[in-house]
């Protein structure tokens, strides 16, 4: 039952094969018989058997969505009444919010089961899932590789069957480059599709959150229950959810693809490469033409992202000082020190890295030359993808260099961490929607193929990556020992 | 551009941030190499260029002037991690 669909799961659960509770029981069983994969940072047993209940007794009424009874799990970036939300951080190990985030009261209203809250980088920040304070989790494809980071622990949970679809968010690529490590289907949607609130800011004008799953068709599911104006997040956008599903099965015939020569430069492995050119080709096959179009600024993506998203979060985290909630250091002597040493105690190595190059790049003096300057490369760039945009549908290219490295082989290299984000951060600078499909598999672990569309074009990304799932089964293999 | 240990400090200072002395020198080292990152941007002349702080270049949002919160008051007090007589309890910073 693990690797079935949400379409199947849920046709499953109205024929009466099998229930919402059995369904649950056999997820909670894999995550125990799994745990050292460390996907999870707290399950929910009892909550998640209780609402399996609920769904059973809503499906029997005949008032079910697709999700209700579905087994999800929820990155622990999201709020959760009652449930202890760390953001993989020591600082908020003891924190139980009072509300739940908009994204965790649809899928409650869905009827969908929370099975438990996943394992993530400390409060998003990292490339590899290394920098979480409950350790880092294992890729189900090469138990000794990273799942890739941030949502690391949702993209490895989906991968080997834990949990059948789950959220992530999207900083700097912390959905798609996980997802193309461990071979699944991530959507980042538009900035301002998915509402913010109740999801712990890192980057206030960059985060967003996405779904997780095995197939597009799933993502297109999930999507249709997180996307929507929240009145309650100032950075929402207000305008009509599409039906997302009901585009997918349309041809790609005569799709424009454009592929930029820069995300095929240095730094890119070979063998990644041909499996992007395959990928491609197979679009070739169903019709699509290619183009090649061009960013000249991609290449200050990074420069600008560690600029701009360090500062944010040197903002946003100031909260942290341990007077209202979270961690307190023992016995301050005086308010400086309360602040100065729950912060050192509570936060972790990377999450003070960022902090303190956030807090040097808006100090007097140097706002203008790093803040400033970043923020009018940003504007290049998201002019770069306009252009390119208006010229082709999609774009398509690699999610990461490589596949997924070795657990401790980048770690104590924060500037070749940095640059395994390369395709994916400019994306969030923009604003734009992009995901990762699994398109092939090198050296026994994942390769994704990223689609980035124009605003508000969920739905045709969706369509694009399903159409490709239509003639291919990347997205239907597990990983050895998870089948 | 390199920073010094001492630069580390002061910047920890702003930030109300405490580090171990024995991880300065790895942050003087991590950030002098993120600042090198950086300055590849200065190779770009941004002149006429107006900042993007949003990526649709929105303003903010903004709502009536009217009170929509509603009194969590029991639900805080009930989750607190020290409450008194109705009261938060905070470390005692001012003598």
């Amino acid at each position: 039952m693990h690797n079935k669909s949400i379409t199947d799961l849920a046709e499953g659960l109205r024929s009466g094969e099998f229930s919402s509770v059995e369904l649950t029981q056999a997820f909670l069983d894999r995550i125990k018989r799994h745990s050292s994969l460390n996907c999870y940072i707290t399950v929910t047993e009892d909550l998640a058997l209780q609402e399996a209940k609920a769904a059973d007794d809503r499906i029997a009424k005949g008032d079910a969505t697709l999700l209700t009874g579905i087994p999800i799990a929820q990155k622990d970036i999201f709020c959760t009444q009652g449930v202890k939300t760390t953001c993989g951080s020591k600082m908020l190990d003891n924190f139980i919010a009072p509300y739940n985030a908009t994204v965790v009261e649809k899928f409650n209203q869905a009827g969908s089961v929370m099975l438990g809250k996943l394992n993530m980088d400390e409060f998003a920040m990292g490339s590899s899932n290394e920098t979480s304070y409950y350790g880092s989790v294992r890729n189900p494809w090469d138990l000794n590789a990273i799942p890739g980071g941030s949502s690391g622990g949702s993209a490895a949970a989906v991968a080997a069957g834990l949990a059948v679809c789950a959220t992530g968010t999207d900083t700097g690529g912390s959905i798609r480059q996980p997802a193309s490590h461990c071979g699944i289907t991530g959507l980042k949607p538009t900035y301002g599709r998915v509402s913010r609130y109740g999801m712990i800011a890192y980057a206030s004008s960059l985060d967003q959150g996405g779904p997780m799953t095995h197939s597009a068709e799933d993502a297109a599911i999930m999507l249709q229950v997180m996307a929507g104006f929240d009145e309650r997040d100032s950075t929402s956008v207000d305008l009509p959810v599409p039906d997302y599903r009901s585009g997918l099965n349309n041809s790609v015939e005569g799709l424009k693809i454009g592929l930029p020569k820069e995300f095929f430069g240095d730094g890119l492995s070979s063998d990644v490469a041909a499996v992007i050119e395959a990928a491609v080709n197979e679009y070739r096959k169903l019709g699509a033409h290619i183009k090649e179009v061009s960013m000249p600024n991609l290449k200050l993506a990074i420069p600008a992202y560690y600029v701009i998203a360090p500062a944010e979060c040197s903002a946003n985290l100031s909260r942290f000082d341990g007077v209202r909630y979270g961690y307190r250091c023992a016995s301050p002597v005086d308010l400086t020190d309360l602040y100065t040493r729950s912060r050192g105690e509570g936060f972790g190595k990377e999450v003070k890295r960022r902090i303190l190059m956030g807090t040097y790049a808006l100090s007097a003096g140097y706002y203008d030359a790093y803040y400033i300057k970043a923020q009018k490369v940003r504007r290049l760039i998201s002019e770069d993808f306009k252009k390119a945009l208006s010229e082709v549908d999609v774009i398509m290219g690699p999610v990461a260099p490589s596949t997924a490295f070795g657990i401790g082989e980048k770690i104590g290299n924060p500037i070749e961490m940095y640059l395994s984000d390369i395709y994916t951060i400019a994306i969030n600078l923009a604003g734009l929607p992009a995901m990762s499909l699994p398109v092939g598999i090198v050296g026994g672990k994942p390769v994704g193929l990223q689609i980035i569309g124009n605003y508000f074009a969920e739905d045709r990304l969706l369509n694009v990556a399903h159409q490709y799932q239509q003639v291919t089964d990347w997205h239907q293999q597990s990983p050895k020992g998870f089948e | 551009m390199s920073l010094t240990t001492d630069d580390v400090k002061k910047i920890a200072h702003l930030a109300r941030l405490g580090i171990d002395e024995s991880d300065i020198e790895s942050y003087a080292k991590d950030l002098s190499r993120m600042l090198d990152l950086m300055t590849q941007m200065s190779e770009l002349n941004t002149d006429d260029v107006i900042p993007m702080a949003h990526p649709m270049d929105q303003v903010q949002r903004l709502r009536p002037d009217t009170v929509t919160e509603r009194d969590n008051r029991e639900q805080f007090q009930a989750i607190a991690p020290q409450v008194e007589a109705g009261l938060y309890l905070v470390p005692k910073v001012i003598e």
